[in-house]
């Protein structure tokens, strides 16, 4: 899948953009010799301008890698920590209600729950620096429970989807962004968007809830034949 | 409200000093050496960075190149009659798609549609909440899969759109009906 809409988007961006270029360049008015020549083809041209993005954005990935160590180090110290005291499995257990029915292959307490009940709770409060790092330490835990390493599992595609609509009680970019143009009521996008990520979560959660039975009953079929 | 939001910034102000206070303290009563299991868990922050960079490379290129074509202004006008169908001013339909590809250009579209149409007009009301309404599913499915080199996502993806735009379209009915 992910396949698909990867090799898709990048075909899509040189087709659309060299067509934008070529239509430009048929349609253009004739421009005087002068203005031809100071033409900066990588700027104004789709073409030059998707290539300057492509190359742009590969170094701006190695940028956004490089500042989540720090931060990384950090709660995976401070997990490790938490871990061996047992506080991990305390909140594991706390949860297990909820979780069990998320996550039912999941055995309770294993700290995979912990983790990712913490990176759920620092998106809600909208730590997003503590919440990446908790998040990568859940994939971890869930990984260790991966019978066919390099396939994600129905638990991991699960908490992804939990973790992509995540419900923010407080919205703080959208907010202060809001404030600074002059807001009446900078922060009435609260409820709504609550709502809205509620619906988002919903959604998602039964959407994988559907496929994983269907296939869970696609495959006990296939064995019972 | 205001109360709330008092409390609410507060909680998020004591939440990271007050987890890292119980976990040191509970760690320290359970004779943890703390000093040195912390150390040994940090270690693996640097393996997770290093790992991670093919998949944001390639996640990234593909959206930076997406997003210089033109390709949105492309789906925007594709898909422009179904949002008037189901009443979503046409103006955030960028914003829509932008959301779950990449988070400073979705805050770019949400600040110039607050800037041209306000931001309490129904289209930047609707914006914003837009943006508080979803993550970037992109990043994180890269992020997420690519720190346990994990390729074969399966349905993580689709399910995970399918929920960007339930979300989406609430907020579109939501934001209708409060304004």
């Amino acid at each position: 899948m992910l396949n698909h809409i990867w090799l898709w988007m990048i075909i899509l961006s040189i087709l659309i953009a060299g067509g934008t270029d070529l239509f430009q360049e048929i349609t253009a008015v004739d421009t005087p010799v002068q203005e031809e020549v100071h033409r900066n083809l990588n700027k104004d041209t789709k073409l030059g301008q998707v290539t300057s993005a492509a190359i742009e954005a590969a170094g701006l990935s190695v940028k956004i890698a490089i500042g989540l160590i720090g931060v990384m180090a950090l709660w995976l110290g401070i997990m490790r920590i938490a871990e061996e005291a047992g506080a991990i499995r305390i909140l594991a257990k706390a949860v297990r209600p909820i979780t069990k029915r998320l996550f039912p292959t999941i055995p309770s307490e294993h700290p995979a729950v912990g983790a990712m009940v913490m990176n759920i709770a620092a998106n809600m409060l909208g730590l997003s620096n503590a919440a990446t790092p908790l998040g990568l330490k859940a994939m971890e835990e869930l990984d260790k429970l991966n019978p066919e390493k390099g396939k994600a599992t129905d638990d991991m595609i699960t908490f992804l989807v939990i973790n992509t609509s995540a419900i923010t009680i407080v919205p703080a970019t959208a907010i202060a962004i809001r404030a600074s143009l002059g807001s009446v009521n900078p922060q009435q996008i609260v409820v709504p968007a609550i709502l809205s990520a509620t619906m988002a979560t919903i959604v998602g959660v039964t959407t994988v809830k559907l496929i994983q039975y269907f296939n869970n009953k696609k495959k006990s079929l296939s064995k019972s034949k | 409200m205001h109360s709330f939001k008092i409390i609410l910034d507060w909680l998020s102000i004591l939440a990271i000093p007050l987890i890292i206070f119980i976990f040191l303290a509970y760690g320290y009563l359970k004779k943890v050496k703390v000093y040195e299991v912390f150390v040994e868990g940090a270690k693996e922050g640097f393996e997770v960075g290093v790992k991670i960079i093919p998949y944001l490379v390639a996640m990234l290129v593909a959206i930076g190149m997406f997003r210089a074509s033109g390709a949105l202004d492309v789906l925007t006008w594709l898909l422009s009659p179904v949002t008037t169908l189901i009443g979503m001013p046409p103006e955030v339909l960028p914003m829509a798609f932008m959301r779950p590809l990449s988070g400073s250009g979705s805050i770019g579209i949400m600040t110039e549609l607050m800037k041209t149409y306000g931001p309490d007009s129904l289209i930047g009301f609707t914006a914003s909440t837009m943006f508080g309404s979803t993550e970037t599913t992109f990043y994180v499915v890269a992020v997420y899969f690519g720190s346990v080199n994990i390729f074969k996502t399966r349905y993580a993806l689709p399910a995970g759109l399918l929920a960007d735009a339930a979300g989406l379209i609430t907020a579109v009915y939501v934001c209708r009906l409060l304004f």
